[in-house]
């Protein structure tokens, strides 16, 4: 096994040769906890680490750390995702230290959806650093014991540095050199954007593979499972970077309407077992959005359940 | 250039119906270039405000007139009688005119016409888009002169995000993807390679965030 360096669970299943299991819970539009703890209880038996989203589309919810805190506090082991676009490097070093005191030992590095998708348009955006720049911030301040200023942390971030990868954004040909870079930042896990054109996402890793990124990256596939035709159609349509193909389309339109969510968790399980078999693929991150309890479901359908005990 | 956009008339018209004399006062370089406050647009609003104030009943004598630039003292001298004796000034210039302007008449009401928009080009007759935010540090010579600063709706130094879609921008389908534009010209270049490295954390103090900046020629 390589050598650990942080307290992460998600490191330690990795690291121990395991295909890694992740998942993500949104965070509520309220100051009740109850429903994230909820959520987190579902399928904290499931999976190595659970993913808690910042203000995701640019819609404004509780916080991702005092959520990781929450999730923490059910010996769950958090990734808190952190976006470049609401804060600038104080907030972003501050926050990193605050999430690290409460024993949280991964990150997740994102740019953030644009704020014209969200609840506050006319909100002024931050992005004094990009989503690299924040991979190699908490790398220096874990690594070298220094903010970016310089100035000694006498008691540096304990974190798990990961980033997003999205094989399926434009233009394809520098997909696997956006990843290289990353990687350069100092990204120790990448969580992908939702795989359906399998394809295309086999194509990527053997990009990935030809560079020996996979060697030096744990790569965990993205995967949401389709609850109906329309959200098929809509995904197609209206989110950038993603790639849903049309025979997934016409797959899920030839069930009934009451089967569609159960044909959505078979393509997503299958998805999963194909994916297992490629090389370089270290692990998969389940983003069931607000579908959560379909997740033991869908790991114990694709073979990855019991999960290690490696604490 | 800087772009403006003439303000709703009726935001206009607020602001000045209750004066008695206004002098309506074009800039005739960079906001003519985009029809919006040059001297022939000052004469324009002029006679919308005249009409509005007839409709209205109000009593208010409008004169029109204009200068080359509103942003150096040498282009006031042949107005320089007008603007005296002016009760108030509607100022058809960027936002650095009108401010050009109340420092020189200090007990003169100045009012923007315009909402100033950006720095931009003309890429068609009548179509101006934006080009540069002056952020004090230009990296236009390592992204393949495109710049990431104003053309990307998040500033990615390392872009492209995830959301770039067919050449598009995640936020609309209207806007070219900044980075997809740095990809291409770096491949036309023959420098595709240059995508690799790593762009530092921006210095923004020589940015807005900087506080106001300024810069002064000691020989001058």
């Amino acid at each position: 096994m390589t050598e650990l360096i942080t307290k992460s669970r998600l490191e330690k299943v990795l690291k121990n040769g395991h295909q890694a299991v992740t998942s993500e819970c949104g965070p509520p539009r309220s100051s009740d906890p109850a429903h994230i703890i909820e959520k987190g209880n579902l399928i904290k038996d499931y999976v190595d680490s659970v993913n808690i989203t910042d203000n995701q589309t640019s819609v404004t919810r509780l916080c991702s750390l005092a959520a990781c805190i929450h999730l923490k506090q059910q010996g769950i082991d958090p990734v808190l995702q952190m976006v470049v676009r609401d804060r600038n490097r104080i907030a972003l070093q501050s926050d990193i230290l605050g999430a690290a005191s409460f024993g949280i030992h991964n990150i997740l590095c994102l740019s953030g959806d644009h704020q014209s998708f969200g609840d506050n348009p006319q909100a002024q955006n931050v992005f004094d650093l990009d989503s690299m720049q924040l991979v190699q911030t908490v790398r220096h301040m874990r690594d070298e014991g220094k903010f970016l200023s310089g100035d000694e942390i006498k008691v540096p971030p304990d974190m798990f540095v990961g980033a997003a990868a999205n094989p399926f954004g434009d233009p394809f040909k520098i997909r696997v050199p956006r990843l290289a870079k990353k990687v350069a930042c100092g990204a120790e896990f990448i969580q992908t954007q939702c795989i359906y054109n399998v394809d295309k996402f086999e194509k990527w890793m053997e990009g990935v593979r030809d560079r020996g990124l996979d060697e030096q990256v744990y790569i965990l596939a993205g995967i949401t499972p389709m609850r109906s035709v329309g959200m098929a159609r809509y995904l197609s349509k209206n989110v950038p970077g993603m790639d849903v193909p049309e025979e997934l389309i016409e797959r899920l339109k030839g069930v009934e309407k009451n089967k569609q969510s159960e044909e959505g968790i078979t393509i997503a399980v299958e998805t999963i077992q194909r994916l297992k078999e490629v090389k370089g693929v270290a692990g998969f991150h389940i983003m069931a959005i607000e579908w959560e309890e379909k997740v033991p479901e869908m790991v114990e359908r694709s073979g990855l359940y019991p999960r290690p005990a490696v604490d | 250039m800087i772009v403006g956009e003439q303000k709703p008339f009726e935001e206009i018209w607020e602001m000045v119906k209750d004066h008695k004399q206004l002098t309506v006062f074009g800039c005739n370089t960079c906001v003519a270039v985009c029809h919006q406050g040059g001297n022939k647009e000052a004469g324009i609003l002029a006679s919308q405000l005249r009409m509005r104030a007839t409709q209205d009943g109000v009593d208010i004598e409008i004169v029109d007139s204009g200068i080359e630039r509103q942003c150096e003292h040498e282009f006031f001298t042949s107005t320089e009688d007008l603007l005296v004796k002016s009760e108030a000034v509607l100022s058809l210039a960027c936002g650095i005119g009108v401010q050009f302007m109340a420092e020189k008449y200090k007990k003169t009401p100045i009012y923007p016409a315009l909402n100033t928009t950006f720095l931009g080009d003309v890429i068609e007759s009548g179509h101006y888009t934006e080009k540069c935010q002056a952020c004090g540090d230009c990296v236009l010579g390592v992204t393949g002169g495109v710049c990431p600063v104003s053309r990307c709706c998040k500033r990615l130094f390392n872009g492209p995000c995830g959301g770039s879609s067919d050449g598009k921008c995640e936020i609309s389908k209207d806007l070219d993807c900044a980075w997809q534009l740095v990809v291409d010209r770096l491949e036309a270049l023959g420098k595709i390679d240059d995508y690799e490295k790593v762009q530092p954390l921006k210095d923004w103090s020589k940015d807005r965030a900087g506080g106001p900046r300024s810069f002064k020629l000691e020989d001058f």
